[in-house]
């Protein structure tokens, strides 16, 4: 999906050559990329009985749909922005530490095990007599209800997104060239401002990306929804899912799925690099 | 470039090598369509010993696959290049098979057994004469509920749900034909209405339901009313024998008003491979030592009248899983509503998901 700057190496390879390598690559591209977005589009345009039809397109604009949209694009940003939040500093000490590769090996480490594991993990860490209360009474404040609010949802999504947004910042960070926060200070830059005008700037494509890691899959979380939030959250991914598996009104989840790309296409273009003229 | 042909001349070469590899393995192991039997069934809907003791009485190799949706199992044997050769769906799923022609007829002479299932649960509505179709576990949907935790509420009505001290104190299943269901129960409808203005008031009484709603759950209710995480919830009535089981201070209740009555039968989809098989099994299990000892593994009800008496008394006594006939004369079984209303059922159901507290 992010091909759009593959260019090839073409001084010294002979044109036919590099088109033969370019095969495999087009093929996947075809396949795996082209064809089933071609599918979902035209499966969008049949109704449950199977006749031609637009009315999936009118149904969307309808208010329910409305709402979920707008409440999975809420979502979306409040756990994107609290990854940026955590995430930013996280990377930020990481660069300064002893051990980086170490402690950067730890906090991917959680990525490598299944993602629903994890989940279920936090049902019982925040359930009532979970590993959560326990604590919240021992300090006094008394047991809580955790599990199945928006606290919990957004806390599980973090938590699982936090190392594809540091993972890019880390990057960035680790390839800014350390004298030029030095010649910040020396020309009398307070670190506030050296912050705001040197390294976020210079920082921001990894910052970019990193949103994108986090945005777009977030925009269509399902399986979250229900274990963590008990349903009380209902985004377009929820709905994609029930209309395939449940209703087996495939063109209505096809559709859904149609506005998810249109969404994900701006948001890609929105956050795109737009610093290549100036290289 | 030459290297880069032989490369991958090489990978397509090993690739056949494994395939072939592979099903000869499988074929001196009797993996292969004439000796194995494939089942799909639910999740944890089978005594595993049965299945062993299957295999050692018929000689045929089983493999055991799962689903757990009848909307995901019908998805799975329609689009084929499968070779299921049993599977178990509800009721509103086989009419539903048996309309699209998915199901091979049952040939009764080959099920000697079959004289031991209680006549009260052959030859129902969506399937007369049971030419495709035979019983497994049957059950309702209701209340589990923990008395302790509910003062003085009884949930002998739905409306019971309603109850303003039982704030964020419900669980429900996420079904919308089971919330729907209910939510038409209570006003005195039937849970098969078609009837836009009844579907409406139904959707309204359910809103007034949501500040009770603490979450709607999968097959997570379980681990988590056991737990008392909540003190009701609506569920299955093997899901509740299940609760009980984990933790006795609760029970179960099928309220008034009426509800859900539920078949789970056995089936041989047209994707079989092996329909002689398929009918030694069904007989095993319609045997009622071996239908009795799965009742004691599941926990739902079995139609088996001869299992029942062999059965120690506190389970098949149980009338709260095995209720009176005036209980079950008023539970109503799904009809198979068509796919347009069933997409009407769930869009009223995300409609009350998306209601905030």
């Amino acid at each position: 999906m992010r091909a759009a700057e593959a260019t090839f190496p073409s001084q010294n390879v002979a044109p036919r050559t590099r088109n033969f390598y370019l095969v495999p690559y087009l093929l996947w591209m075809l396949l795996f990329v082209a064809a089933p977005i071609i599918l979902i589009v035209y499966d969008s345009l049949f109704d449950v009985d199977g006749n031609f039809t637009f009315a999936n397109y009118g149904h969307f604009f309808t208010p329910v749909y409305m709402k979920m949209t707008f409440s999975s694009f809420w979502y979306a940003f409040l756990i994107t922005a609290f990854s940026l939040l955590v995430s930013y500093p996280a990377a930020y000490l990481l660069t300064r530490t002893k051990h980086k590769q170490l402690w950067l090996l730890l906090i991917i480490l959680p990525s490598w095990i299944n993602l629903l594991l994890k989940t279920y993990a936090f049902i019982g860490l925040f359930g009532t007599y979970g590993a959560a209360n326990a604590i919240l009474e021992t300090i006094g404040i008394g047991r809580q209800q955790i599990l199945f609010t928006d606290f919990s949802f957004i806390f599980v999504s973090v938590y699982i997104f936090i190392p594809f947004m540091i993972l890019p910042i880390f990057n960035a960070l680790e390839e800014l060239n350390p004298s030029l926060i030095d010649a910040a200070r020396d020309l009398g830059a307070s670190p506030w401002t050296t912050f705001r005008r040197v390294i976020f700037p210079l920082t921001i494509n990894g910052v970019k990306s990193g949103c994108q890691a986090v945005f777009i899959p977030a925009l269509s979380l399902f399986m979250i929804t229900r274990l963590i939030a008990g349903n009380r959250v209902i985004t377009l991914g929820t709905a994609i899912e029930q209309h395939f598996l449940v209703t087996q009104d495939w063109g209505m989840g096809a559709t859904i799925a149609v506005f998810l790309i249109i969404a994900m296409a701006i948001i890609m273009i929105l956050t795109g690099n737009r610093a290549r003229g100036r290289r | 470039m030459n290297q880069l042909v032989r490369m991958m001349v090489i990978v397509v070469l090993l690739a056949f090598a494994l395939m072939y590899g592979a099903s000869a393995l499988n074929s001196s192991q009797g993996y292969s369509g004439a000796n194995t039997l494939t089942i799909y069934n639910w999740g944890d809907y089978i005594d595993p010993d049965l299945i062993a003791e299957f295999e050692k009485e018929s000689g045929l190799k089983v493999i055991y696959s799962t689903f757990d949706s009848n909307e995901a199992m019908m998805t799975k044997i329609e689009q084929g290049g499968t070779t299921f050769d049993i599977s178990v769906p509800s009721e509103y799923a086989i009419s539903k098979m048996k309309e699209e022609n998915l199901l091979l007829p049952i040939d009764k002479s080959k099920l000697p057994n079959l004289k031991y299932i209680d006549p009260s649960y052959m030859n129902l509505s969506f399937d007369p004469n049971n030419e495709y179709s035979i019983p497994y576990f049957w059950g309702t949907v209701g209340i589990v509920y923990n008395p302790e935790l509910v003062k003085g509420i009884d949930f002998k009505s739905w409306n019971d749900l309603w109850d303003p001290s039982l704030r964020n104190q419900i669980l429900l299943v996420d079904g919308a034909r089971e919330v729907i269901g209910f939510g038409l129960n209570c006003l005195g409808y039937s849970l098969n209405d078609t009837n836009e203005e009844h579907l409406q008031q139904a959707k309204n009484k359910l809103k007034e339901l949501t500040p009770n709603v603490k979450a709607i759950v999968g097959d997570e209710i379980k681990l988590l009313l056991a737990n008392e995480e909540a003190a009701v919830g609506v569920v299955w009535s093997g899901d509740a024998a299940e609760i009980i089981d984990e933790n006795d201070k609760l029970t179960y209740v099928v309220p008034e008003e009426g509800s859900n009555l539920w078949f789970d039968n056995m089936v041989i989809p047209k994707t079989a491979k092996n329909v002689e098989g398929a009918h030694k099994f069904i007989n095993f299990m319609l045997d009622p030592e071996h239908a009795a000892q799965n009742v004691e593994y599941v926990g739902y009800a079995t139609p088996n009248k001869k299992a029942l008496e062999l059965l120690p008394e506190d389970i098949s006594g149980d009338e709260r899983f095995y209720p009176r006939k005036e209980v079950t004369a008023k539970l109503e079984v799904y009809r198979n509503l068509g796919k347009k209303m069933l997409a009407h059922y769930n869009d009223l159901f995300l409609e009350f998901k998306m209601h905030r507290k």
